[in-house]
Order: structure tokens, then sequence, then C-alpha cells
């Protein structure tokens, strides 16, 4: 007898959500509480002991958000997630269970430009010293090992250029390291690509994006995979040690295959504090019910639309890795075979000055710093997202001067097509 | 019998008949996850024995340790062993010596021994292994979802509010193996390499 698997619609809409108990509302409520009253004394003693399941106050978690946790957990096929404030919240509370003062992770260089300057400059400072590793050299991430590697982060599918990164690869250099993989799944989203069945360990998003998919919300969230050892040679204290503000628990031996997502639940968010609204926790669940739906019709648009400009004559270059001879078409085939995402670059004969121009011209893509809304957004990368990196880091990460990114909505395809024609032809 | 990853139908089957678990390896420590385990099950109604010989005089909430399994003088339906692999065999080997042999042996998250598994099993007791039943219970109750954990289960009825004692209907519905399958899969390469 097995039992059956309800497939992933049936994920986004029904998972981590039952009709509330107190009222039977069907909706997931808001629960817009700092805290929550304990039973007695003892009740409150185990809840702060991490003994029994419950909670305490919203920093720690909260039913909304705890909802939204186990509904991308189980997207993703990971044992547990915690919901934050951000994806850059997220990226923190990982690292800051995973590395002490001194010790390295190695990242790709393909990342999002606000990614490249959290780990080059913020990081710094806690003494957290990034290494790059080439995507398109996966050789270059095992020459960046050392003894004080501590992770391997990179993202499916990058911002800005919307490549397709080799995660089986890298996963089989991070498990020879004896690091976790962290992956970085903003913009593929688990409808796309499931990084852990490719080998992540943990993975990270920034649920302000096509997740929560109407531009409407901050989040981020860390999902654990549950395949990594952490009390293997002590090289991850804040999971094998006993813990003194926990009277000496032992994270790893307590949780098992989630005590992962618990560490930066209860060591990071904690104490760091980046704790997510429980109502914009409701935004984005409400979002992700619909994820399957806008991700087809996110990839069909942005196909059509490479299509059209692929064809254009003032355009010099598409990059879209869901176009034959891109590329990353062949990764993109065997990681993403739903579609390769919403999100491209493409250059224009004229250059940095025509690639201003058609921002300006443009009537009803919007010129703005987001990505994986409903509605279609342009930018030129170079001079905002990524205006911290000099030229060559600039080009390295996809965001060379002339390069202009777009973020494919939802709307009808004809108009996306005619708004870019008419821009260009401006 | 696959030891690598249960359904959990098999998990459920169990915690929903026993009724009384000795807890070998009990301790009255309160920041072990013995305790803890053995906290939680008494909480959702099990009758709970704590058994070792380190602490016979002392109580675990109010239950009195006992030395070995065979001063519990009743028929348990339970044991969950809360030791290292490395000590498995002696206690399985005790409890298949008992006048009424339990229904199920557990070992605990971490614990697993195939050999002492297949003597058990031969005898017809069923053998759960690198599992809590803290957590199991906790999963398929989904009370445990309140700590972002996958519970990989599904349900469109309302739930009761859980009071001391009580006991949770584990039979929703299953999203089972499938959807944690990488960390199945982690473990069983784990065990393959030890
Ligand atoms: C791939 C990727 N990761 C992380 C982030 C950071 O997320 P947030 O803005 O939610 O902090 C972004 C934001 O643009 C992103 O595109």
């Amino acid at each position: 007898m097995t039992d059956r698997l309800p497939g992933f619609s049936t994920l986004a809409v029904h998972a981590g959500a039952q009709p509330d108990p107190t009222t039977g509302a069907r909706a997931t409520p808001i629960y817009q509480t700092t805290s929550f009253v304990f039973n007695d004394a003892d009740h409150a003693a185990s809840l702060f002991g991490l003994q029994a399941f419950g909670n305490i106050y919203t920093r720690i978690g909260n039913p909304t958000n705890a909802v939204l946790e186990e509904r991308v957990a189980a997207l993703e096929g990971g044992t547990a997630a915690l919901a934050v404030a951000s994806g850059h919240a997220a990226q923190v509370v990982v690292l800051q269970q995973l590395l002490r003062p001194g010790d390295e992770f190695i990242a790709a260089r393909k990342l999002y430009g606000g990614s490249i300057n959290q780990f080059t400059h913020a990081f710094k400072s806690f003494g957290w010293n990034v290494m790059w590793g080439d995507p398109d050299d996966i050789g270059s991430f095992e020459r960046a090992v050392t003894p004080h590697t501590k992770a391997i982060f990179i993202e499916s599918i990058a911002n800005p250029s919307g490549s397709v990164t080799d995660i089986a690869a890298i996963s089989a250099i991070a498990r020879k390291a004896g690091v976790p993989l962290i992956v970085d799944n903003t913009l593929a989203t688990p409808y796309l690509i499931r990084p852990i069945d490719h080998g992540a360990d943990i993975v990270v998003h920034s649920l302000t994006k096509f997740l929560a998919g109407h531009g409407n919300s901050l989040g981020g969230i860390i999902v654990d995979a549950g395949t990594f050892d952490w009390s293997k040679g002590n090289k991850y204290p804040m999971l094998s040690e006993p813990r003194p503000e926990y009277h000496g628990i032992r994270i790893h031996e307590t949780f098992g295959n989630f005590a992962f997502a618990i560490a930066c639940r209860v060591l990071g968010l904690r104490d760091l504090g980046p704790a997510l609204s429980p109502f914009n926790a409701f935004l984005i669940l409400t979002g992700i019910e619909t994820l399957p739906l806008r991700m087809q019709k996110h990839c069909e648009n942005a196909r059509a639309v490479a299509e059209f400009l692929a064809g254009h004559a003032k355009v010099a270059a598409v990059n879209y890795a869901g176009l034959p001879g891109d590329k990353y078409h062949s990764l993109a085939s065997k990681y993403a075979p739903k579609g390769a995402g919403a999100l491209f670059t493409f250059s224009l004969k004229g250059g940095y000055d025509a690639g201003v121009n058609l921002v300006s011209n443009l009537k009803l893509f919007s010129h703005l710093a987001n990505v994986g809304d409903t509605r279609s957004l342009v930018i030129h990368p170079a001079s905002t997202t990524h205006s911290q990196l000099d030229d060559a880091q600039k080009t390295k990460a996809g965001a060379a001067p002339d390069v202009v990114r777009l973020s494919i909505g939802i709307e009808d395809k004809e108009d996306l097509i005619a708004d870019l024609e008419q821009a260009l032809t401006a | 019998m696959n030891h690598d990853a249960y359904l959990d139908s098999y998990i459920r089957e169990i915690l929903n008949t026993v009724k009384s678990i000795a807890m070998v390896g009990a301790s009255p420590v309160n920041v072990r996850p013995s305790y803890f385990a053995f906290k939680y099950l008494a909480q959702r109604g099990y009758d709970m024995i704590p058994v070792n010989p380190g602490h016979v005089g002392k109580s675990l909430l109010g239950k009195p340790f006992v030395a070995s399994l065979a001063d519990i003088g009743r028929p348990v339906d339970m044991i969950d062993i809360f030791r290292n692999s490395s000590r498995i065999p002696p206690v399985v080997d005790e409890a298949l010596k008992l006048v009424t042999l339990p229904k199920v042996i557990w070992m605990q998250l971490g614990a697993r021994d195939d050999e002492a598994a297949a003597k058990a099993e031969a005898a017809g007791i069923k053998v759960v292994m690198n599992r809590c039943p803290k957590i199991e219970y906790g999963r398929l109750s989904s009370e445990i979802s309140w700590m972002g954990v996958n519970s990989r289960t599904l349900s469109s009825k309302r739930a009761p509010i859980p009071t001391q004692g009580m006991r949770l209907s584990l039979n929703r519905t299953s999203v089972s193996g499938g959807e944690t399958a990488a960390s199945d899969r982690a473990a069983k390469d784990k065990n393959d390499l030890s």
C-alpha cells in the first residue's frame, strides 16, 4: 500500500493550511498579534526551552507565517522552512548559522547585484570572507575551496542574466568539500526548478518576487532540505555543540533532519530580529496559491517577447535561456523543462544611449527595481541594481553597460510586444 | 521492511494503536531529547514508563524509574530505545525475553541496528529506526507545523484545539515519501557508508 502523492498545484493551494481551529475560517487568518498567552508556567517554560510546539512571540514564530513556511517547504520538497522579512534577511540568517569570523564561503559571480554587495561589504564587516566562483567554469568553485570554506552559494536562474546554473555539478563539489550547497531559487521558483532534487542542502528565496508575485510584499524564506550531516567533523558548532542560551541543547541531535531550520529560527531570527509581518505572510500565501498558473503565463509571455526581440533589426543580442541556440539552452532544458523563467536581458545596437531611450519610451512596462511582478518591468542594471559594481564586475555579473533587463508579466503578450515595438521605433 | 523510508500509514498505525510506551534511556535532565519526548508523549495521553538503571528511586514527571524492561512487571505495547546504535542489541535481546512481547520496538533519531531489527521482526514485532515518536506524532497531527516543519500531510477538516492529555487525530491525507525524499536519500547514503 502506498500513500497517494498530491501534485504541485494541490500543494500550492493546501500545504500548511487548514480551517482555523477556533472559528472554522477557511482562508488562513492574519494573526496580527505580537504575543500568545501561555496555558500555565510549565507550558511557558516548555515553549521557551524548545520542548513543546507552540507560539510565544511573533519575532520567533507566528501561525500565519507558519502556514507560509510549511507551504514553501512542501513545494521545495524540504523538511522545514523559516520565513523572514526579506530575501536579504534570509541570506544573513543562513550564513550566521554556518560561518564564524575568519571563515569563508564561495559564491557564484552571477548573482543579484544586491547579494554581491551584501557579500562583499556587509559580510566582510562580520569577518565572513566571500570567494568567487564562475558558473561558466565549474572547476573555479573547486579551486576556491580551502580548509576555511563553510558553504557554497549560487542562484538557480541568475539575476539579471537569466542564465541557468548547473546545480548538480556544483553540488558534487560541495559534497566533496563537506559543505552545504545553498541555492537562491528566487527567479525559478519551485514550479520551474526544485534545487533539492539536484543536490541543494538549503534553499533561500526572496518571496518578494514570483512567489508573492504581485509586487506588494517584501519577504524571504529559508528551506532546509534535511540532507546535511551537521554533526560530522564539528565544523558547524551552532548546530552540533550545546547551546548555552538553551541550557545546553544540541540543535542537530534534538531536531534531526530539520535542525537547520530550527537553528535559523531560535539562534538567527530570535537574535537578529528580521521577522516577517503576518500581513505580508498572508499576501504572499495568497500569491502562492496561483503560482503554477502565473509561472506558466510568465514563461509563455517571456518566450514570445524574447522571440520578437531576437528578430528585431535594432536588437544586437537577446540572452534568454528559453531560446534554442542560447548559451544556457541545454541547461535550461535539463533543469527547467517547463520554462526558463520570465527574466532576461538584451542589448541594443545603439548601445547605452539606445537602452536609456527605450526605457523612457515604454508605456506599459514599468521602470523600477523589482522583478517577478504580475506587471511587466524594465530596468537598466548598469545604472541601478548593479551600479555599485565596477565595469568588469558588471560584465561578469551579466549587467554590461548596454544591457537592458526585462521581467515579463502576465499581461497579454501582444500588448507587451506592441509596447516594445513602439518604444524601439520612437 | 524498508527502514530507509517509512510510509506514513505504517507510522500512523503504530501511533494510533499503542497505549503504553517504555522508554529505555529516559533522562530526568530536562534539556535531554529523551526528556522532551517523554513529556510530550505523556501529554498526548500515552502511558509512559521510564527505564534507566541509573535513576531508580527517582521519578520522571511522576512516573517511577525502573531498572530494566523485566522490572516493569506488566506488558507494554512499545519499547522506545533512547540509546546510541551501539547499545541497541542488548536492549532488543532483553525485550525478546519478556513474557509478553511488545508490539513495537522503536529506535530513536540517529539510532539504527539492522541486525537487531531483523531479529525483532522475526519475532513478529514491528520496528521503526532513526525516528522520534514525538516528531512523528507532531508531524502526523500537524501540531509540529507551528515550527514551520513540513508535516507532509493535508487536511480540509477543522482540527480541535489541543488540551492537556488529549490524543490528536493522525488521520490526515499524506503527502508522504516523495516530498522529503531528499532527506530519506541522504539518510540512506549515510547508512550505506557507515
Ligand atoms: C535573486 C535575488 N535574490 C535575493 C534578492 C533580495 O531579496 P529582497 O529584496 O527580498 O531582500 C533579490 C532581489 O532583487 C533577488 O532578485
